[in-house]
C-alpha cells in the first residue's frame, strides 16, 4: 500500500518537474493515440451507420466479422504489422517499422473493429418508427442518415470511448512494431514494461498513475459531450 | 441551432487537431528526435539482448555515437536467437549478442562476416534465502556440479526458456551435468526476460542462473543471494557481430562499420569501464583485452 502511495506522489513529481523524458514519453502516448483514435473515428462511426442502415448481400458475414473484431488480440495484430514491415516483407521498402507511424497503423487496426461493431450497435438501436416518420416527411436518404446519427450520438460516442480505451491501454502492438526506443517510440504503457521489467516499480507505478490521468481527462471530455447529449435527448 | 454550432465546432477542431498531430510526425522537441532518412540523417537498426539493453548500458553509449558520426541508432533487445535471427532477415544492420555457439553458427552459414568479444559479465548460480542452500551447491567445485546437485535434490530451479543466451548458456550446462531438466516437476519455465526471472525465482524460493549486471541492478530488492559463480564455463562474453552483407538483403553496412568501430573504440571502453559505478559501486561489465 506504501508503494501505491509513494508511487502517487512520485507520478505527480515526475510531471511536475517537465523531465524532457517522460514529458516526451507522455507526448508521443498522445500523438500516437490522437491520431489513431481520429482515424478510427473518422472512417469507423460513418462506416458503421452506413452498415447498420443499409441491407447488402453479406451484411450479416461483416457484422459478424466486426464483432469478432472486437476480441482481436493486440500482440497478434503486432506480429502481423512486424511481418509487413520488416525489410524482409512486403511493404518494407517504406521503412516504417520501429516509427511512431507504425505505431499508428497497428492501432489503428486494433481500435477500427471495436469502434465500428459498437457504432453499427448503437445505430440498430434507434426506432425504427423515427425512421419511417421520417421518410413519410419527406426526408431524402442523406437527411435521414444525417437524424439517424444525431439520434445515436450517445451511443456513437460511447463506441469512441471504448476505442480509446483499447488504443491508450494498448501495449504488445505498439512494443512489437514500435520496438520502444528511447526518445523514438516509447510510450506510456511500453515504459511501464520496460521499468517493470528493471524492477523499478515505483516508477513504474507512477507512469501507469500519469497514464490512467491521461485516460481520466480524455474519457472526462467524451463523457461531458454524452451526457449534455443525453439531457438533451 | 446551438446544436449545430456546437457540432460544426468541434470537427473544425477535430480536423485542425489532425493536421496538428499529423504535422507533429516530423517536428522535433528537444531531446527527443524522430528519425528522419529525408533530413539526410541516417538510421540503422542495432539488434541487442535484453541483459544489455535492460541495464542502460546503450542508453549510455549510443548518445555519444550519434554525438559523433550524425547516424542514429535504434537498439531492439530481444533475445539473442532472436537477434540473429533478425540479422538473417535483415532487419538488423549490427547484432550484439551473447551466444558465442550460435554466434559462430551465423558466421559458419555465411550470414555473419565476423565477431569481435569485446566484454564480459559473470554468470552466477543463485540461490533464494540467506543462508537457505538445499541442495548445497556452494560446496560445489564445478557449474555443472551444482547444476548436477540442483537435480539430484529436486530443488526448484526457474529457466528464462526464451532462447537468450542466458537461456542457452543453462542449457549447455544441463547438457553437460547430463541431466534432462524440461518436464521434471522442479523445473520452472517462465519464458520472460531476466529481472522478471529473478523476481519469480524470488518469490518461489527457486534456484537460478543469471548474468551478474542484471543480479546487481536487482539485488536490492531480492532475497536471492549469490551461491556460486567463478567457473571459467560461466563466462558470459558479449561480441559485436558484424553481418555479411552479400547475404542479409538492405543492409546499412558503412553505418553499421562505424557503430562497431565505436563499440571498440577507446571512447566507448571508457563508457563500459565506467558504467555502473555510481549506481551499484562495481561496474557491471568487465573489458576484454584487445
Amino acid at each position: 500500500m506504501g508503494s501505491i502511495i509513494k508511487s502517487a506522489w512520485q507520478a505527480i513529481l515526475l510531471v511536475a518537474s517537465c523531465s524532457p523524458e517522460v514529458l516526451g514519453i507522455l507526448w508521443t502516448s498522445v500523438r500516437t493515440s490522437g491520431l489513431a483514435l481520429l482515424i478510427v473515428t473518422v472512417v469507423g462511426v460513418p462506416l458503421g451507420a452506413a452498415i447498420a442502415m443499409s441491407r447488402f448481400t453479406g451484411r450479416r458475414l461483416i457484422i459478424l466479422l466486426l464483432n469478432t473484431g472486437m476480441g482481436l488480440p493486440p500482440v497478434l495484430v503486432g506480429l502481423v504489422v512486424c511481418m509487413f514491415l520488416w525489410r524482409s516483407g512486403p511493404l518494407g521498402f517504406l521503412n516504417l517499422l520501429y516509427t511512431p507511424a507504425a505505431m499508428v497503423i497497428a492501432q489503428v487496426i486494433v481500435a477500427f473493429p471495436i469502434v465500428t461493431a459498437l457504432s453499427v450497435a448503437a445505430i440498430q438501436r434507434i426506432d425504427p418508427n423515427l425512421l419511417l416518420q421520417t421518410r413519410a416527411l419527406g426526408a431524402s436518404r442523406r437527411q435521414t442518415f444525417m437524424i439517424t446519427v444525431r439520434e445515436c450520438r450517445v451511443g456513437l460516442l460511447a463506441a469512441v470511448m471504448a476505442a480509446f480505451g483499447g488504443i491508450i491501454s494498448e501495449v504488445g502492438a505498439v512494443m512489437m512494431v514500435g520496438g520502444n526506443i528511447k526518445g523514438q517510440t516509447r510510450v506510456l504503457t511500453s515504459s511501464i514494461v520496460l521499468e517493470t521489467r528493471m524492477g523499478n516499480f515505483e516508477t513504474a507505478l507512477a507512469l501507469g498513475i500519469i497514464l490512467l490521468g491521461l485516460s481520466l481527462g480524455v474519457n472526462a471530455c467524451l463523457t461531458v459531450l454524452q451526457l449534455r447529449n443525453q439531457a438533451r435527448q | 441551432m446551438n446544436e449545430y454550432a456546437g457540432k460544426t465546432a468541434t470537427l473544425a477542431l477535430l480536423v485542425c487537431l489532425s493536421v496538428v498531430l499529423a504535422a507533429c510526425d516530423n517536428a522535433q522537441p528537444p531531446a527527443k528526435a524522430t528519425p528522419n532518412e529525408a533530413n539526410g540523417t541516417e538510421t540503422i537498426i542495432l539488434a541487442t539482448t535484453t541483459s544489455v539493453n535492460d541495464t542502460g548500458l546503450l542508453d549510455a553509449l549510443l548518445p555519444a555515437f550519434t554525438k559523433k558520426t550524425g547516424i542514429k541508432v535504434k537498439p531492439i533487445s530481444v533475445g539473442s536467437g532472436e537477434a540473429m535471427r533478425m540479422g538473417k532477415r535483415g532487419d538488423a544492420d549490427l547484432l550484439l549478442v551473447h551466444s558465442p555457439k550460435a554466434e559462430q553458427e551465423l558466421i559458419d552459414k555465411g550470414f555473419g562476416l565476423n565477431r569481435t568479444p569485446f566484454m564480459r559479465n559473470s554468470f552466477l548460480v543463485l540461490v533464494a534465502g540467506p543462508a537457505d542452500d538445499p541442495a548445497k551447491i556452494a560446496a560445489a567445485k564445478e557449474a555443472k556440479e551444482a547444476f548436477k546437485k540442483i537435480a539430484d535434490a529436486k530443488a526448484p530451479f526457474v529457466s528464462r526458456s526464451d532462447n537468450s543466451g542466458t537461456h542457452m548458456k543453462e542449457l549447455e550446462l544441463w547438457k553437460a551435468a547430463g541431466v534432462e531438466p524440461r518436464d521434471a516437476e522442479w523445473y520452472i519455465e517462465s519464458g520472460t526476460g531476466m529481472a522478471e526471472t529473478l523476481r519469480i525465482a524470488n518469490e518461489k524460493d527457486c534456484y537460478v542462473l543469471t548474468d551478474s549486471a542484471t543480479f546487481t541492478s536487482q539485488k536490492d530488492g531480492l532475497q536471492l543471494v549469490a551461491l556460486y559463480k567463478g567457473d571459467k564455463v560461466l563466462d558470459n562474453i558479449y561480441s559485436v557481430l558484424r553481418l555479411n552483407p552479400a547475404k542479409c538483403p538492405n543492409m546499412k553496412t558503412d553505418a553499421a562499420n562505424q557503430l562497431a568501430e565505436f563499440i571498440l573504440s577507446g571512447e566507448a571502453r571508457q563508457i563500459i569501464a565506467d558504467f555502473g559505478k555510481d549506481k551499484y559501486g562495481e561496474p557491471l561489465f568487465e573489458l576484454l583485452e584487445k
